[in-house]
């Protein structure tokens, strides 16, 4: 569970919010699950029409052996595992994840709005609030689960992503699907 | 799991704290403590849940929550039933969260969830909503604005919408939190159009079943429907379209009360508008609140006991299915102009608008004494759709 600790950020509102949701009631929604070890409760993804988002929610290990994912795939992006750590100038940024997630066994791994997450790295089609979206996470022994996770409006998650050869990219992924080119705000 | 034993924990905590206090002031709290049932919780009002799946919606006959909101929205250019189906998803993910005391998905603020007291949110189509779906063809004869009354002076920013939420709970956090949360969620899809706020006593400030009173002081709801006993007058049947069967019509009125009119209104004045006496909302001709009024009494000068002109006999009339159940709440906005800032959301549920609501409307605009003090400035008619049963999302038999 320490690997998930490394940033404080780790600890923001939605990741409590999952870590609740997970010691709970059960969700009566049906959590996305996979054959073998890992389930996913509370899966969901940030609404993007374009560029970059995101996915979040909470991994579980039922087995009694950690469990490291290396690679995310979906059929709207690659995708690639980041996590949040604090640059030379201490700002927030976004980064790959170096040697993946550990899911630890008997454990869980949080993926939350400024921590760790899975990343979609340049949508080729919207993601609409309200649409699903299937996501494939791949162990470093090629075990692979599938879970659909539904997509939702999030104005927050706009981190600074620093990719690897060329600096600074900012993640503007929208947040609004494509109903309307200029959602009102919210009262 | 350790939140939940830290919880615990600290009710124990506090439980203590309190049997310390009571001691410490000679007991005098101890009465009102042995009063309740050593069962309840300290936050057992918070904790209380009301469920969401079912062959009706929750919040309409749902024992009243002491606060409530209505939120109207209008649809954004371009939503259509594909969308409206993604928003129904969505807003029945965060619904069932919500009133389970659970946050929503995206939740910003969990902490907030945790205490839904019996929070429920009552999904409402108007007939914009319908014609966006491209199913004007399923609405129901009822489904429009009511037709104009010469009491009414409705303002557009208390009427109409293509979709409301009727959100209700015995705490305003919880109330806000929710409309907050189902607000952003569907920023995509609608704009606001209005919200309105309504409150009855608090819980605990009166004993359960006792009829509310509005802010002219009067016993407000005595002869209401009987969720239960009148369930064919309440609930859409076989013969409605079928995403209605086991949904409702809601209409929604903002009604102004002329508060400082009011006060120039002596009590007997004021029982006579009614025909019911302030003390406990019995009928001029009775002594118990829920004795049935005797029209047909007269005094010793040969009139009325109950004025023909009174509210009690204009709210009748001949037809005994010309009722509705009514499930309103106060409002008090110190913002709003005089005259305007004190008064009642009326709400009421039914199966059919045109021949329950109607009726009586009409017989009020026509001679009420109640009139001279109240005004109609917001109005709303809105298909409340069947509950969504397992596996559901609401409205799905109309737009799935």
């Amino acid at each position: 569970m320490s690997r998930m600790h490394r940033s404080p950020v780790a600890f923001a509102a939605p990741a409590l919010a999952l870590l609740l949701a997970l010691t709970g009631c059960q969700s009566s929604t049906d959590p996305a699950t996979a054959d073998g070890a890992l389930t996913f409760t509370d899966p969901w993804v940030k609404a993007a029409d374009s560029g970059m988002t995101a996915a979040f929610g909470t991994v579980v290990n039922s087995s009694d052996e950690d469990v490291v994912l290396v690679a995310a795939r979906s059929e709207v992006s690659l995708m690639e595992l980041h996590e949040m750590a604090t640059d030379a100038s201490g700002g927030m940024v976004m980064r790959a994840k170096e040697g993946g997630f550990v899911v630890p066994a008997q454990g869980s791994l949080e993926l939350a709005p400024g921590g760790e997450h899975l990343m979609f790295m340049d949508l080729t089609s919207p993601l609409a609030p309200g649409d699903d979206v299937e996501v494939t996470v791949v162990a470093d022994d090629d075990r692979s689960w599938t879970f659909t996770a539904p997509v939702r409006t999030f104005t927050g998650a706009n981190e600074e992503y620093v990719g690897e050869t060329d600096g600074t990219t900012d993640e503007t992924g929208g947040t609004h699907g494509s109903e309307s080119p200029m959602p009102t705000s919210a009262p | 799991m350790t939140d939940g034993i830290g919880r615990r924990g600290f009710l124990q905590t506090g439980a203590a704290a309190i049997g310390g206090a009571a001691l410490g002031a000679g007991g005098h709290l101890a009465w009102q403590t042995a009063t309740r049932s050593p069962a309840a919780a300290a936050d057992a009002v918070g904790r209380a849940v009301e469920p969401f799946r079912g062959e009706h919606q929750h919040g309409v006959d749902t024992v009243p929550q002491s606060f409530a909101a209505w939120l109207a929205f209008d649809l954004l250019p371009g939503v259509d039933r594909e969308a409206l189906v993604r928003l129904m998803r969505i807003w029945t993910d965060d619904i069932e969260r919500l009133t389970a005391g659970r946050p929503g998905l995206t939740d910003t603020e969990p902490e907030l969830a945790m205490t839904p007291a019996r929070l429920t949110v009552t999904v409402a189509y108007g007939p914009g909503l319908l014609s966006a779906a491209g199913r004007d063809d399923l609405a129901p004869p009822w489904l429009a604005p009511l037709p104009p009354f010469s009491i009414d002076r409705l303002e557009d920013r208390w009427s109409g919408g293509d979709v409301v939420l009727q959100v209700c709970a015995d705490d305003t956090l919880a109330i806000a939190h929710a409309g907050r949360l189902l607000t952003t969620q569907a920023a995509t899809f609608v704009r606001p159009r209005w919200t309105q706020q309504g409150f009855r006593a608090s819980p605990g400030a009166t004993a359960p079943g006792t009829t509310m009173r509005n802010l002219m002081g009067q016993v407000d709801g005595t002869r209401n429907l009987d969720p239960v006993a009148d369930a064919d007058l309440l609930w859409c049947g076989a013969d409605a379209p079928e995403w209605l069967v086991g949904g409702t019509s809601m209409v929604v009125r903002r009604i102004a009360m002329d508060l400082d009119g009011w006060d120039l209104v002596d009590r007997t004045g004021r029982e006579f508008t009614i025909g019911r006496r302030l003390s406990d909302g019995s009928p001029l001709t009775g002594v118990d609140e829920h004795d049935e009024p005797d029209l047909g009494a007269t005094d010793e000068l040969g009139l009325p006991v109950i004025d023909m002109a009174a509210h009690l006999r204009r709210a009748r009339t001949e037809d005994p299915d010309a009722r509705f159940l009514r499930r309103g709440y106060n409002f008090h906005d110190p913002g709003e102009p005089d005259g305007r800032s004190s008064g009642l959301v009326f709400v009421t549920f039914q199966r059919d608008v045109l021949t329950q609501y109607l009726p009586v409307q009409r017989s009020l605009d026509r001679l009420d004494l109640l009139n001279t003090w109240t005004t109609p400035v917001g109005s709303a008619v809105l298909a409340v759709p069947a509950g969504p049963l397992d596996g559901e999302f609401l409205g799905e038999r109309l737009l799935g």
